[in-house]
Formats: C-alpha cells, structure tokens, sequence
C-alpha cells in the first residue's frame, strides 16, 4: 500500500512524514505541488513548512496550487487526507476542514512538546489511540485554533473535535491562557475533522514523535490510525 | 532618498573614493602596485570589499596559519566554505559558525536572519543538507531598553528564517556583560551531513565552461555590507547603515537548498559558490583562484530586481540567496530545468578562461565565448589579487599596562569568600545565580526555534549539548557553542582556552569524541595594539588547547572591529565543536535518572573567582585572579569520562561551569526531577568550593555498585575523585564538611554557612522565570506537560506564580 505525501515549495517537514510513513512499514511516495495526479495513493498527508513561504496568510496560496484539486476530488471520494501543521492551515484556506488558523496568541513561533488528547476513539484516525494524551511537538506561528461559536456548537456536536490540548490531569485546556494550551486555540482544539470523517488537521506534529530515540513514539498511534485507515479504505474500494 | 542606498555614506567633507569605500591610502598603493595602473571605480569597489577585513583576513591570517588543522578524516578544512569531517558508513559532516554582528545591531530581525541564511548556504555549497543550527547570542545589559529591543529582533530573526527554511535550531548560548552594550555579537554555526561522494569545492574548473547565477536577483541590498559595516568601527544605530544589511527570504534559500543539493548530487554541476559578503566579486574571484583559472563575466547578464544600478553596485550586491556555479556547457540545460523546477530564477553569466583574470563586460559574451565584438571590458582583475594575494597587514600587538596573570597551578589558596552580607546562606546564592540572567532557562528563547524538524533530534535544546542522530546508521552527533568572555577580559590567552575546554568537555560528557572545532573570533579594532594582542593571544591559546586535546580547527571566521564608541567587547572567543557518538544507546545526559545513584565528583577544585557568575554577582577581591587551567588533566578528564561511559558505567554527566559545582548539581536535581544528599570536602573556601567555576571537573552519577570502580578509573586517569552521596528526595542538601567548612573557616571571618539545604521547587522557580524577569516579557509557562526527556515529577514541575 502506497501513501502519499504532498511537496509544496517550501514544504519542510515532509521528510518527517516520509520517515514516519516508512517507520509504519508502508511505502511512502512523495507527490509534487504542480500535479493533480495523486499516482493512486491510498490516502494523502499534507505536511508541514511554509508552503510558498507563508508571507501572505498560512497556506492561503497552497490552496490553488493543482495538486489541491487532486486532493479536493480524492477526499470526495471518501479518501483518507490528513494535514499536520501548515498541512492543516492548507485544509482550512482550502475548506476542507472547518475553521481557521490564527496568529498564536503570544505572538510568537511556538516549539515545545504539548499534550493533546484524542477525543473519540473511532474515527479513522484515532482508532489505535490508547485514548491517553499524546506528548508531542507543536512548531508553529499561525496555529490558534479559531471558529465562530455556532460552527465551534455544530463541530463539537458533530463530533468533528478530534484533538483537544490537554493538562496534566487530562483535562482539556479551555481558558486560551493555559499554558497547556499554547496557542490560545478556542474550546482547546488542537485537530478537527470535516463532517464525512475523512479529512482531518491538527497543529501539533505526531510523525515528528516516530521512533522512541527522538523522545518517543507517542505520534504513531495516530500514524498508524492513519495508515490503517487507509488501507481498509483501499481494500473496501 | 534614493541617495543614500546608492553611494555609499556621504561624509561631512568630500573624501576621495577609496576612503570613502574603506580602501587606505597604502592599501590604494599596494592596489595601483597589482594593476600597473590606477584602478576604475568598478575596480576600487571590487579591491574594497576583498581586501576588507571581512573578506581577505588581511589582519588575522598571519595568526590563523598557526592553528593546528589536520586531523582524522578531515576532507575539507579553512579556506573552504566549511570544514567537512568523515564519521564512517560514507557519510561526512560539514560545519562552520559565523558572525553577523553589525548587520544584527543595525537592523536586528535582518541581521540576524541573513546569518543564519548566509551560514547555512556555505554548508550546502559543500554537497551537505543542512541539519541543525545553534546560535551564541551576546547581549548588554538585559534590563535596557534597546538590549530588549534587540534580543527580540535577532531572536524573532533566527527563528524567523531557520523555522521557514527547515533547519533545526538545536542549541547556542545567550549571555548579557556590559561589554556587549553597543555592539551585541550574533554568531551562527550550522551543521550539515553529507555523503562523501557528495562533496563539492568552490572552484571554476575547465576553461570554456560555463558560469551560472541562480537564486535570487540581484539588486542594491548589502552594498558595501563587508567593508563599511563589517570592517570598522561603528556608531551606536547609524540609519544611513541601514541599506548595508541585506534582507533575508528564507522561502528562496530553502528552494536554493533543494535545487543545489540536486545539481550536486546529479553531477550537472563542477564546481558551486554561494554569494555572501563581497557578492559576485568574492565568489568569482575565489573559485577562479582556487582552481586556477580566470572567469569573465558578462554584466548585462545578471539579473536585477532594480534599474539603473551601476556595474560597482552590481558587483559588490550582497543580495541574499544566491550561488554561483561552474557547468560543462552540454550540462546546461539539465542544470536550467533544475533551476525552473523549482522556481529559480537561473542566468547564464559567463565562462571560465584561461587567463587567471576577472574579466567583466558590457555589451555580451558570443557563443564562442568571447565578448561580442564592440562589447566594452569595465575591469579587469587577477583573481589572486582579490584573494589568495589580497594585502596582508601585520600589525602590532602590545600587551595593555596592567593585567592579571592566572596564577600558576600551586599557589597557596587564599579565602575569597566575600558573600554579599554575612551569614547569607548559599542556598540563596545558589537561588540567586539560578535565576541569574546568564544561568536561568533559556526556554523562553528556544521556544521560538522549531527545534525538531527533520526527526532528527535526540536532545532538545536546554540541557546541555545538542544530539542529532545519523539516519540510518547506530551515530549520533554532538553539538556545542561555548565562548567565555569574563576570563578572556582578564586573560586572553586562558580565556581562549577555557573556552575550547569547555566546549569539548560539553561534547564529551556525552560519551562523544570531538571531531573538529570551528571558531568565530570577535574582537576589537586590530589597528589598536591592545586589541590585536588580545587576538593573538586567543588564537595562541586556542591552538595550544586543540594541540593538547587533539582537536583539530576546521574553520572559522574572524569578527573584528567589534567597537562602538562605548568601548570595545570583552574578546570574546566563541567556539563550536562538533563530537561524534558511535552508539546512541550509549548517549549519557545531565540530569538525574534514579533514586538511590551515588554523585561523584570527579577533578579538583583551584583557587581564583575573578571571572566567574559568583564575582559578577557577590563582588570579587581585588587582587583575584582566574582560576587555572591544566590542559593535559583536562585531556585527561575527557578521556575519562568517555571511558567511563563507554564502559556503561555512568547514569549522568554534567559538567561544572559557569555558577560552579553547585549549579551544576542543580541543574542535575531540577532537569531529573530528583533531589541529592550529599556531604563536601572543604579544604580553602565554601564560596570556591560550591561556586568556583575551576575548570576540568564534572559530577556524574551512577549506580552505587559502581562507584568503586569509577573512582578507581578516575584514578588511572590521574584525576582526584570523591563519592559525594546519593540521589533522591525533593531537596538538594550539601553538607560542607573538613577545615574549610563553618568552624575553622567561621574563625577566619568565613561568611557561608555550613550546609546548602534547598526545596528543588524553589530552584526550579529561580531557575524558570530568571531570564523573563531580566528581559520583562512574558514569562513562558512552566512545563504543564512532561517534556519526554524531562519525565514529570512532583518536584520538577515549577511553581506556578
């Protein structure tokens, strides 16, 4: 089974998600900004970076880059697209996922491990989550999780909130002031989805969390939720 | 205002050109004497940046010749872009550190993000992808209200431009001394990893191939940036600098990162320059001359992003994000669709010759590779003028009047003890030093570097060196930037070598080798005599410290002219070492790992505070001196460590530095969230003792069963050695025991008490929120979440306010 993962210019974390695709034992295939053909891949990741260099707005110019068309008809279909970081900054420019990305609230680049709690455990991708918090990196400016309250009511009721910061108790951050929550993302959401499932953001990085030499391999149970996914998907087509 | 980012600053009285350009007027002899004739403007403008300071080490080369360079596996070394070091399994390292310091005081965010940028492309134009980057940032006083202006900018920089560009910030040092209060120093270095095939010179081989720009344009950003801002002197935020300091787009450099590492890797390219300092005319210049060839240049073929530019401007532009390559003309277009893949902007801009000259016309360049007839030649210059033969100045070095001598190993100790008040316990020294703006976190800093791009890093920033791993291979890296300043203000020639000492034992209590060292010297105006000395006696000390520890120098870079009417730096000599690990199993951190560990104290303790964290904040009396520095026990104690280690005998190792043994135990007890018990020999003075900064020492710990053996080690090694107790419990409790402790000492007049007894948590909130308060931002929030190398535990988790 083949995964894809896109290359936007600027694009810089690609290669963790290459590795942590080739540490879940599947074949990872690098897909090129300037193609909207996805070389039958069985699900797509959007990495991280700076896709186009960010000057605008995060991921405000990916969006119309041709492989996005790909993408948009490969999650019609029901296919399995997950974005990480400035991946989930393209699928809310793109609206694929509801919501947008803001400026954190300190104002500053954040980077340091947070930890973010799966929400329901039976959504493609957090079916193999033990349903403890994750302990993962976040590297980010723009990652202030924001939506207006009646699309925050409708996705938490939808049970589109698939990741929320957590505290040490496990209990979600939801004063923006937290300091577990570090970017001052609204109701602590840290990941959503779209209304079908198949489509899913988050700001914090779990293929950078791969291997237990890098700190730990907490990252890959929602790696491996992923990768799962997809290949039911394709082996259901 | 067009005017001013044109010429260069007009000054009061019309000066001839050449001064006004930063040429002397002997330098202008020796220029008429390589011509045999006057040269144009275009020329002048040319010698003017080569045979800056900055370009043509005209004032340190002499002195640099001195160092010891070769060594195992080295495959490239100074006089290359960076060093490059063989670690096995085909693989190489390249690394090198640099200045930015004018550029980042003028414009902080530009500055400092061009430096980063600029180190960065010299590790790429070696074939290596760039894996890491730590920045030694040096700063005033904390408290002032432009010290925060430009700690902000510059940190916002180095973030700004590694995090979009993909490159981890891994490590560095930030440090305040007054000395840094017009002139803070802004020093990069860059790791990259290659492999070996991958290797790639600076040079324009083959007459008749062809020379390539790519990346961005060209337009008049950096005029002048290596002569008039990096080679002089300067005045405290001069705005008619400002068009000097290029403007950073990491967005390009990453593309210009993956287009040239392809071009290397496909073989379409000979040979591959960045531009830098001195633009087109130093990169040309330099691969003609390393290859011994000429290159002529066609200017109307270099694209601008600006009209009317004169052909000066255009050849001494130090526009960022751009390299210059050697192709074989049928590689040409291979090397043309790379470039248009990835969105560069590609020119074909001349041709290598024969004639070992630099050549530029307007008017066009024929396919047959000679001007077009009626095209007009605007300068011509032998490469080797601009660079292997640039002038060299020997100048004058005279010791200043008074000084202190480091005492010679041996001399009786003396009591300096002058704690601030009597009876003022050390824990509240100890709290003191830990929320010190130079011992404190750093977190509110590395927390805006993406620190783990890559999954690459072992070690996150914080706790010491920094650890890569090697992909694919059992290796990991090891990284460290050290500089001390404090003693090299007293001591040039120790200062220097402390600083190599430090930085290498950071790498090897990791259990990792030293593989090479590269430097960034920065110090004052090498026309004074006092500030020349102080180079020469750094470089001295830097050498004797490689020789004896076996390290050899790979590269470097010479910041001079760091003065500013305030006054000069403190010499500071910042070193960065790069150490391998052959098994990362094997990796040995600093903080505590287990209840019940013995703590040994490993290496002696020499008198002197003069230069310390403890001087800076207690007061110093005023006849001390430095402590002293042993190269050989320090040699020795490496060489320990990493056997001890080897052998799978060591739980944790931390060196003792700056604040002393007792912030070192600390930092051990707060970063494993575990406490110590633990009794002291004091043999002179508790205020040595607990927060002396004697180098050549390190306190490990290990399972007691172990701890015979390690002592008997340390023995072999000829080191002193002494089980201090035991890990555990929530507090840090040093019991001083011997003739030094409170009795005797108490009847000398001693003023510390005789036990350092301190909750972990009030540590821990010194330690957290120090650097904040200096600064007066935000503080950044306490760990709420464990970090996965720093588990968790009631007593590391800080103190809310």
């Amino acid at each position: 089974m083949r995964i894809g993962v896109v290359t936007f210019p600027g694009s810089n974390s690609d290669v963790d998600a290459l590795n942590a695709l080739a540490v879940a034992g599947v074949e990872p295939v690098s897909l090129w900004h300037e193609s909207p053909d996805l070389h039958g891949v069985a699900g797509v990741i959007l990495p991280g970076g700076f896709a186009y260099g960010d000057y605008l707005r995060a991921g405000v110019i990916a969006r119309f880059s041709p492989v996005m068309r790909g993408v948009s008809d490969f999650a019609a279909k029901g296919g399995l697209v997950l974005g990480i970081c400035n991946g989930f900054q393209v699928l809310a420019e793109s609206r694929l996922v509801p919501g947008a990305l803001l400026r954190n609230r300190s104002l500053r680049f954040a980077s340091k491990i947070v930890a973010i709690k799966p929400q329901r455990l039976d959504s493609p991708f957090t079916h193999r989550s033990t349903g403890a918090p994750l302990h993962i990196p976040i590297a980010h400016g723009e990652g202030c999780y924001y939506a207006d309250d009646a699309t925050l009511d409708d996705i938490e009721r939808n049970g589109q909130i698939l990741w929320r910061y957590v505290r040490s108790d496990g209990t979600p951050a939801l004063d923006p002031d937290d300091p577990a929550n570090p970017n001052g993302s609204l109701r602590a959401i840290a990941g959503v989805c779209n209304t079908a499932g198949n489509v899913a953001g988050l700001m914090p990085h779990p293929e950078r969390m791969s291997e237990s030499i890098l700190g730990s391999d907490d990252g890959m149970q929602l790696i491996r939720s992923f990768v799962d996914s997809a290949k039911a998907w394709e082996t259901g087509r | 205002m067009s005017d001013m980012t044109t010429n260069p600053p007009a000054p009061a009285q019309p000066e001839p050109l050449h001064r006004q350009l930063g040429v002397t007027d002997g330098e202008l002899d020796a220029i008429r004497g390589k011509l045999g004739r006057d040269p144009n403007h275009t020329e002048l403008a040319m010698f003017s940046v080569m045979w800056s300071e900055h370009c043509s080490y005209k004032s340190s080369k002499p002195l640099l010749k001195t160092l010891p360079t070769r060594g195992h596996g080295i495959m490239a070394g100074p006089g290359d872009n960076a060093g490059v070091v063989r670690i096995g399994d085909g693989l190489a390292v390249a690394f090198k550190i640099e200045s930015h310091n004018h550029p980042s005081a003028v414009e902080p965010y530009q500055g400092a993000a061009t430096g980063v940028g600029g180190i960065l492309r010299d590790i790429f134009t070696m074939g290596a992808r760039p894996i890491a980057v730590l920045d030694a940032l040096r700063f005033g006083d904390p408290t002032d209200p432009r010290t925060r202006h430009l700690v902000d900018g510059i940190v916002r920089g180095v973030g700004g431009y590694g995090n979009c560009v993909g490159v981890p910030t891994v490590g560095g040092e930030l440090v305040f001394d007054p000395s840094y209060q017009g002139n803070p120093l802004v020093n990069v270095m860059a790791i990259g990893l290659l492999e070996e095939r991958m290797l790639i010179l600076a040079e324009a081989p083959g007459p008749g191939n062809y020379v390539v720009l790519f990346g961005s344009t060209t337009g008049r950003d950096g005029i002048g940036g290596a002569s008039v801002l990096a080679s002089a002197t300067f005045a405290d935020s001069d705005p008619n600098k400002r068009p000097t300091v290029q403007v950073g787009d990491p967005f390009a450099e990453k593309l210009l990162i993956e287009a040239s590492l392809e071009l290397i890797d496909r073989r379409l390219v000979e040979g591959i320059q960045d531009l830098g300092a001195g633009g087109i005319s130093c990169a040309s210049s330099e691969s003609a001359d390393k290859a011994g060839t000429g290159i002529l240049l066609d200017l109307d073929a270099i694209p601008r992003r600006e009209p009317g530019m004169a052909p000066w401007e255009v050849m001494i532009s130090e526009s960022q994000e751009r390299m210059l390559a050697t192709c074989r003309p049928e590689n040409y277009p291979a090397v043309r669709e790379v470039c248009e893949r990835w969105g560069i902007p590609i020119a074909l801009v001349g041709r290598v010759t024969t004639d070992g000259d630099i050549a530029i016309v307007e008017g066009g360049i024929g396919i047959d590779g000679l001007p077009n007839p009626g095209a007009l030649e605007i300068a011509r210059i032998a490469a080797k003028a601009l660079t292997s033969d640039a002038i060299i100045h020997y100048r004058l070095a005279t010791p200043p009047a008074r000084r202190r001598q480091a005492p010679a190993p041996g001399i009786p100790l003396t009591a300096q003890d002058g704690l601030p008040e009597r009876g003022m316990d050390p824990a509240a020294v100890l709290a003191a030093l830990l929320g010190s703006p130079n011992l404190s976190s750093r977190r509110w800093v590395y927390e805006q570097y993406d620190a783990c791009v890559q999954s690459n890093t072992v070690e996150w920033p914080g706790h010491g060196a920094a650890v890569l791993r090697v992909k694919g291979t059992k290796k990991a890296l090891v990284a460290t930037t050290d500089g001390n300043q404090a003693v090299s203000a007293l001591d040039p020639y120790l200062g220097a070598q402390l600083s190599v000492a430090e930085a290498t034992r950071n790498v090897s209590i990791t259990g990792a080798r030293p593989i090479g060292l590269t430097n960034c010297l920065n110090y004052g105006n090498p026309e004074r005599p006092e500030a020349f000395w102080q180079l020469q006696e750094a470089v001295r000390g830097m050498g004797d410290a490689c020789r004896t520890l076996g390290v050899p120098v790979t590269g470097g870079n010479v910041s001079l002219y760091n003065e500013y009417p305030g006054g000069a730096i403190s010499p500071t000599p910042e070193i960065g070492i790069v150490g391998l690990l052959d098994d990362v199993s094997l990796l040995v951190r600093p903080p505590f790992t287990t209840e019940g560990d013995s703590v040994v104290l490993v290496g002696s303790s020499a008198p002197g505070l003069a230069g310390s964290a403890y001087a800076a904040l207690a007061g110093l009396a005023s006849e001390d001196a430095p402590p002293s520095l042993d190269l050989d026990r320090e040699a020795a104690l490496q060489s320990f460590i990493r056997e001890a280690i080897g052998r799978g005998l060591v739980a944790s190792a931390q060196d003792v530095s700056g604040g002393g043994l007792a912030v070192a135990i600390a930092e051990c007890c707060m970063w494993g969230g575990l406490g110590a018990n633990l009794r002291l020999g004091v043999l002179g003075s508790p205020a040595i003792e607990l927060f002396g900064e004697s180098p050549s020492r390190l306190v490990l710990s290990c399972r007691p069963r172990h701890a015979p053996a390690i002592e008997l080690l340390a023995r072999q090694f000829g080191l002193a050695s002494a089980t201090l107790g035991s890990v555990g419990g929530d507090r840090l409790r040093i019991e001083l025991t011997g003739q030094g402790a409170t009795g005797a000492a108490e009847e000398r007049g001693s003023r510390v008490a005789d036990a350092l007894d301190v909750a972990l948590v009030d540590l821990r909130h010194a330690w957290d929120h120090g650097l904040a308060r200096a600064l007066g931002v935000e503080p950044s929030a306490a760990e709420s979440n464990p970090d996965p190398h720093a588990p968790d535990r009631p007593d590391a988790s800080g103190r809310a306010d």
